[in-house]
């Protein structure tokens, strides 16, 4: 734990400020709360790798001062299992968007969970493929508009929580830009967690998003996450049971991939000769 | 201002991008945009230090200090 004040700067490439991302985006409370959750573990900036893929929220690599990769779009959870398993005593970090983890990345996602690798994924969900021109993503919603679909969306999105569990992931937990400090301490859980940890975060394009559905500016679409999710296990969700559930809805221990493989893999073979 | 507290306000001007999220939400009404829209601590001394600001800031633009029993 660590009993120094919380300096941004020790974590960032300053020079690379501002970021690009618009006025609003909720991406970069996202990249606040993961720095915060960070210096509250008391980890050494050398300890970190942080790899992301492609999209605005995988552009968070280049501003962390760490050891970063930014990969192939929906790639970024290979790369980062061969950092894993090329030095296991790295805490490996990999924030993506929603289009990038489930959709691009959805079959390594699913995969990664499977294994149980120690590795955490932040799911920036912002509901839309923000940097290439506002096209729906799978976890954009029935009804959403979107450039790809002016009519409103007609697929069903993914339930991120679900698909975790039952991909096999150890650690699931759902939070909201909203709820930053939350948003802090269940990272810092995700962290700690050993196995694969997927922490879904919704963040808020007001650019691509927010416009073509008329959510308003930046604090009303923050708003929204305030007035529409609901802790689990909460009264204020047996009375709303339509509302958007926060909290952790898996956390349990199984064998974890880097010790598997040293065990099945790494030792049989040196054994062998 | 809360009693025995000092509370320092810095804000980034340079980073920050004025989307108004710190304005919205704080609970004391201390922050303001400026006719450049960036946030400015307009009555500091209104401020309580529960840094909602500066956790929701997206351009990590906003540091408060408090120090205690000052």
């Amino acid at each position: 734990m660590s009993d120094t004040e919380f300096d941004v700067k020790k974590y960032i490439r300053a020079q690379f400020f501002p970021q690009m991302w618009c006025p609003g985006c909720g991406h970069g409370t996202v990249m606040g709360a993961l720095l915060r959750a960070i210096h509250d573990l008391g980890l050494d900036n050398n300890d970190v790798s942080v790899i992301s893929g492609i999209g605005c929220s995988s552009r968070i690599s280049g501003y962390l001062d760490f050891n970063t990769a930014h990969t192939m779009h929906g790639r970024a959870l290979p790369t980062a299992t061969g950092v894993k398993l090329a030095n296991p005593n790295l805490k490996v970090i990999v924030p993506f968007g929603d289009g990038d983890s489930t959709a691009i990345g959805g079959n390594h996602f699913i995969h990664a969970c499977r294994r149980n690798i120690d590795i955490t994924a932040i799911v920036m969900n912002n509901r839309i493929y923000g940097m290439t021109g506002g096209q729906y993503s799978p976890m954009s919603g029935c009804g959403v508009k979107a450039s790809t679909a002016p009519y409103g969306v007609p697929d069903r999105s993914f339930d991120l929580m679900e698909l975790a569990k039952g991909a096999g992931a150890t650690f699931v937990a759902r939070t909201t830009v909203y709820h930053a400090k939350e948003a802090q301490n269940t990272i810092k859980k995700a962290i700690e967690h050993k196995g694969f940890s997927v922490v879904e975060i919704l963040s808020m394009c007001p650019t691509q998003f927010g416009r073509k559905n008329k959510a308003g500016e930046a604090p009303q679409m923050m708003e929204w996450y305030k007035d529409n999710t609901v802790p689990m296990g909460s009264k204020k969700l047996a009375d709303n049971p339509d509302l958007i559930q926060r909290g952790v809805f898996v956390d349990e221990v199984a064998p974890e991939y880097c010790e598997t493989y040293q065990e099945n893999v790494i030792d049989k073979v040196m054994k062998k000769g | 201002m809360a009693k025995g507290k000092s509370i320092e306000h810095i804000i980034d001007k340079s980073w920050c991008k004025g989307c108004g999220i710190c304005v919205h939400f704080c609970p004391k009404q201390v922050l303001e945009l400026n006719s450049d829209e960036k946030a400015v601590a307009a009555r500091p001394e209104d401020c309580i230090g529960c840094k909602l600001c500066e956790l929701r800031c997206p351009d990590l633009a906003i540091q408060i200090i408090v120090k205690e029993g000052e």
